[in-house]
């Protein structure tokens, strides 16, 4: 299978980024370094090529009804131009995906736009369209993926560079969406995010995706930078931290259950209102090593010199200086203070359990 | 992009590198190797006293986004280890054929060295 381009592919190319395989997209992974990128984003503001997420939209009279049923969260109670971090679960209540839903602005055509992870589009977009069927519901649903470009613009600094390019963003409040012409571009202004910084997310007509990236001065980074700042933020990695089939985790165990409202009906809820009732047996909590070492998904934990789990996602945090990881555990093992031994290759390194975020402002 | 290929060191397919010195050689990852892993934030070495094989796996360096086993490119007993490398790993992307040396051993046999990559030949391998 051949590895899908992002509109910017050419752009990267010609800045001798590095690229990897992610989520069958061929992405930077690396453009200076991952140190200079994170701290770019911490300090200043960093812009990321994100073209890889996909773009579902929904229309007609029965969207609401059909994103309700098919995500966690109450879809119900977002006005025109709110954002909503939700989950999509199965019949058990485990995570297939974990998204963004926008409630787009009146203005616009669809009612709905979600972003599903990178590779999971089609899955999402099939989802949807054969629970329309099933419930007989009357909306419109299309996969926009390739037609939309999107970048993030993160940092302290974000707002005040996006502001030199179009008018007053920061009217433009957290997890709200708005309309804004940037560098002569239509762009949605999304304030949303994944590095635990102030900034937005631009979604815009993929044709237009050079000007948009060459009007944003600042710092390029790429994914290996956008992985150690949301692991720092505590943000789970679709297809990492939960797994439908190698890992799969309902988002009580997941660490997300402020998105499941139980007073709506969807697909899982009646094995999420069991697992809300009786308490969930393994969790996913945030890690810090004690020692030299560096914690990597698929590792062992153990206590006592017996494994009680798994890592998710480790790395060393360019922030704080130390290896920091997420993983599942007994619950009775999930509360901060805890010590915890991550098996590096074979080898006992101390850790310690630490309420997440590791960072955050 | 051109990477550092020393006159003075032979390498490995594997990206490292040996320098001798008298009776004694210092070992470490090229400039190549440093430039594909990235940020360098751990490396694990043997102790002073261990010895190390040709080709056989001597420690483990580990960037950001990347695990890398480390092959020894000579046979001998470590006669000293950098350990400034512990507390500061990023010496190996600064200055991976100086101050990011990982280790000097006590040469077995001389001949291993002849068997070795050429700056040249290593040079076409990275081309």
């Amino acid at each position: 299978m051949s590895l899908r381009t992002p509109p910017l592919g050419e752009a990267h190319a010609a800045a001798e980024a590095k690229l990897t395989e992610f989520g069958g997209w061929e992405m930077p992974v690396e453009f200076d370094s991952i140190t200079v990128e994170h701290e770019a984003v911490r300090e200043s503001a960093g812009k990321f090529d994100v073209s890889h997420m996909g773009e579902i939209e929904l229309s007609g009279p029965d969207s609401t009804e059909l994103m309700n049923r098919l995500t966690t969260n109450d879809v119900s109670a977002l006005d025109p131009g709110d954002a909503q971090y939700s989950a999509i679960t199965d019949e058990d209540g485990d995570i297939i995906d974990d998204t963004v839903v926008y409630r787009l602005p009146e203005a616009d055509d669809a009612a709905f736009l979600f972003i599903p992870n990178a590779g999971h589009d089609e899955d999402a977009h099939d989802r949807w369209v054969e629970h329309r069927e099933e419930w007989g519901l009357d909306a419109t649903v299309e996969n926009a993926t390739t037609e939309y470009g999107m970048i993030a613009l993160q940092g302290p600094d974000a707002l005040s560079l996006l502001g030199e390019l179009c008018e007053a963003p920061e009217d433009i409040s957290r997890f709200t969406v708005a309309h804004r012409d940037v560098a002569g571009v239509d762009c949605l202004v999304a304030r949303t995010g994944y590095t635990g910084e102030d900034g937005v997310e631009l979604l815009f007509d993929a044709d237009d995706s050079e000007a948009v990236w060459s009007a944003l001065e600042c710092q390029p980074c790429g994914l290996g930078a956008r992985d150690t700042l949301r692991l720092e933020a505590g943000f789970l990695l679709s297809g990492q931290d939960f797994h439908i089939e190698d890992n799969p985790r309902n988002p009580y165990e997941a660490d997300i259950g402020f998105v499941v409202d139980l007073d709506t009906e969807f697909v899982g809820r009646e094995a999420l209102a069991a697992a809300a009732e009786s308490g969930v047996e393994e969790k996913l909590v945030g890690f810090r090593l004690q020692e030299r070492g560096i914690a990597r998904h698929g590792y062992d934990l153990a206590v006592d010199g017996e494994v009680v789990g798994t890592v998710s996602s480790g790395t060393m945090s360019p922030t704080l200086g130390d290896a920091i990881g997420l993983g599942y555990v007994p619950t009775e093992y999930a509360d901060p203070g805890t010590e915890l031994d991550v098996l590096v290759r074979g080898r006992e390194k101390r850790a310690e359990v630490e309420e997440l975020p590791f960072y955050g402002r | 992009m051109s990477f550092d290929v020393p006159d003075d060191c032979r390498y490995l397919e594997s990206h490292e590198w040996v320098r001798r010195d008298g009776d004694t050689a210092h070992i470490g990852i090229t400039d190549f190797a440093q430039d594909e892993l990235g940020d360098v934030v751990f490396v694990e070495l043997p102790e002073v006293g261990e010895s190390v094989e040709k080709d056989a796996e001597f420690g483990v360096i580990e960037s950001i986004k990347a695990v890398s086993d480390l092959y020894a490119p000579v046979s001998g007993d470590v006669v000293s280890v950098n350990e400034d490398l512990f507390d500061a790993p990023e010496l190996v992307n600064e200055d991976p054929f100086g101050d990011g040396w990982m280790l000097e051993v006590d040469l077995d046999d001389e001949s291993e060295l002849e068997a070795l990559l050429s700056p040249a030949e290593y040079d076409d391998q990275i081309a």
